[in-house]
């Protein structure tokens, strides 16, 4: 097969206004414009959304998922979250 | 640390991972088997939704009213998006959609052998939509927990959308029981027929399966295929009893002991048979996606070629 192949991309909807795009899954299209159609006839069928994103597969640029230690760090600091601080219960809600 | 000390050091990473309910996702290591089950599992899984289309779209221009042809035309087309998201899934583990079509239109790859049946009357929708998808959802709930991420997470989608499946069919059947003479008897043939393709769906016996004991260990499936069957007729049972259908099967009958009912051997040489490429219809589904891919190219090149001159016009607008 010499003819070129439809790439793939990624589908991101928006469920509706006020929060934001997720990812939904991914689809093959000649080009954008026509990447959001067949979002919108696959992943939408059900009022699912109100915004869709597409983005070429090829143009993500993902995280190494062998480098565990750069989520290390964040582990240990556990200083970072409000349960690590006392406050009498007295004080009421902080 | 030599080559083989360093796969195995992987693999038992590998498998502490999936013991301890941690989701495989697409650039993370696993064992090539690992992949190559599930490519195979996933691809089975993607040619069956597409497939399954082709006995169904036999009666959409024939369907019985307005209601019925609008449900029937929206359950086809969710079953071809189930084949998208399970195609995609596939394909994070490596292999490209030309190669997975491929391998369905030469017979490489399998598809489920319930869609080599035909579909001879409308009570058959019927059956299907209860029989046939209320197999596959039990099936597939099982799989939104299963190991590889974008594997749950196309079953998951699926899952919110067969639920409606199932119960349009039962809504054809309960109309039908409730008609004339020959409308149940109508009924009751295509109960006769679905019932047995119906519980081979699930596979061979635990003990004559060759893939599930690993699968079951990588938790690619988190239940065997007996469990599964005896789920589904213990769950069928009740809904045939409210059809006034009777289910084709003497040894049918609940244990009291066992807390499940009992059933008669399934006709294994049948379903061989079938997954072999001698059912009824296995000539007629493939010649079809075949004559589908042929004729669709034009449409795949035409798209891509308004893709091209969009694009250019874009650039020259710009410049
Ligand atoms: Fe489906
Ligand atoms: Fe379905």
């Amino acid at each position: 097969m010499d003819k070129k192949e439809w790439p793939l991309w990624e589908i991101f909807i928006r469920s509706k206004s006020g929060l934001s795009h997720k990812h939904a899954g991914s689809l093959h299209a000649a080009d954008a414009e026509m990447a959001i159609e067949n979002a919108r006839d696959v992943y939408t069928r059900r009022n699912e959304g109100v915004s869709i994103w597409v983005v070429k597969s090829s143009e993500v640029i993902a995280s190494d998922p062998e480098q565990e230690y750069m989520f290390e760090s964040a582990k240990n600091k556990i200083y970072r979250h409000p349960t690590f601080y006392d406050i009498p219960e007295e004080v009421g809600h902080m | 640390m030599d080559n083989h000390n360093n796969i195995h050091s992987l693999e038992m990473k590998f498998q502490s991972k999936i013991d301890a309910e941690v989701k495989i996702e697409p650039k993370d290591w696993m064992p090539e088997a690992y992949r190559k089950t599930l490519i195979r599992q996933i691809s089975q899984h993607a040619h069956s939704e597409i497939v399954g289309m082709l006995p169904e779209g036999n009666w959409i221009l024939r369907a019985p009213s307005l209601r019925r042809k609008v449900a029937l035309l929206a359950k086809v087309q969710d079953e071809a998006g189930h084949g998208l998201y399970l195609y995609s899934a596939a394909e994070t583990l490596g292999i490209s959609r030309e190669e997975l079509f491929e391998q369905l239109i030469t017979g490489k790859a399998k598809y489920s052998s319930i869609f080599n049946y035909p579909t001879l009357s409308w009570a058959d929708i019927g059956a299907v939509g209860w029989l046939v998808d209320g197999a596959a959802i039990m099936n597939q709930v099982m799989l939104t927990r299963t190991s590889y991420g974008p594997y749950a997470r196309a079953m998951v989608r699926i899952c919110k959308e067969e639920s409606f499946h199932q119960r349009q069919g039962y809504e054809i059947l309960i109309s039908l029981s409730r008609g004339t003479e020959e409308q149940k008897k109508m009924l009751q043939d295509a109960v006769d027929r679905w019932w047995w393709p119906a519980l081979m769906m699930f596979g061979p016996n635990d003990s004559a399966s060759t893939h599930s004991e690993q699968s079951l260990k990588w938790k690619i499936k988190r239940k065997s295929n007996d469990e599964l069957r005896q789920d589904f007729i213990d769950a069928t049972v009740l809904q045939a009893n409210y059809l006034g259908v009777k289910l084709p099967d003497p040894n049918l009958k609940w244990n009291e002991e066992r807390g499940h009912y009992d059933f008669g051997d399934i006709n294994w040489e049948e379903f061989w048979a079938v997954v072999n490429g001698n059912g009824p219809c296995n000539k007629l589904r493939l010649k079809a996606r075949k004559k589908a891919q042929e004729e669709g190219a034009w449409v795949r090149e035409a798209a891509m070629a308004h893709a091209e001159k969009r694009a250019k016009r874009k650039a020259e607008k710009v410049a």
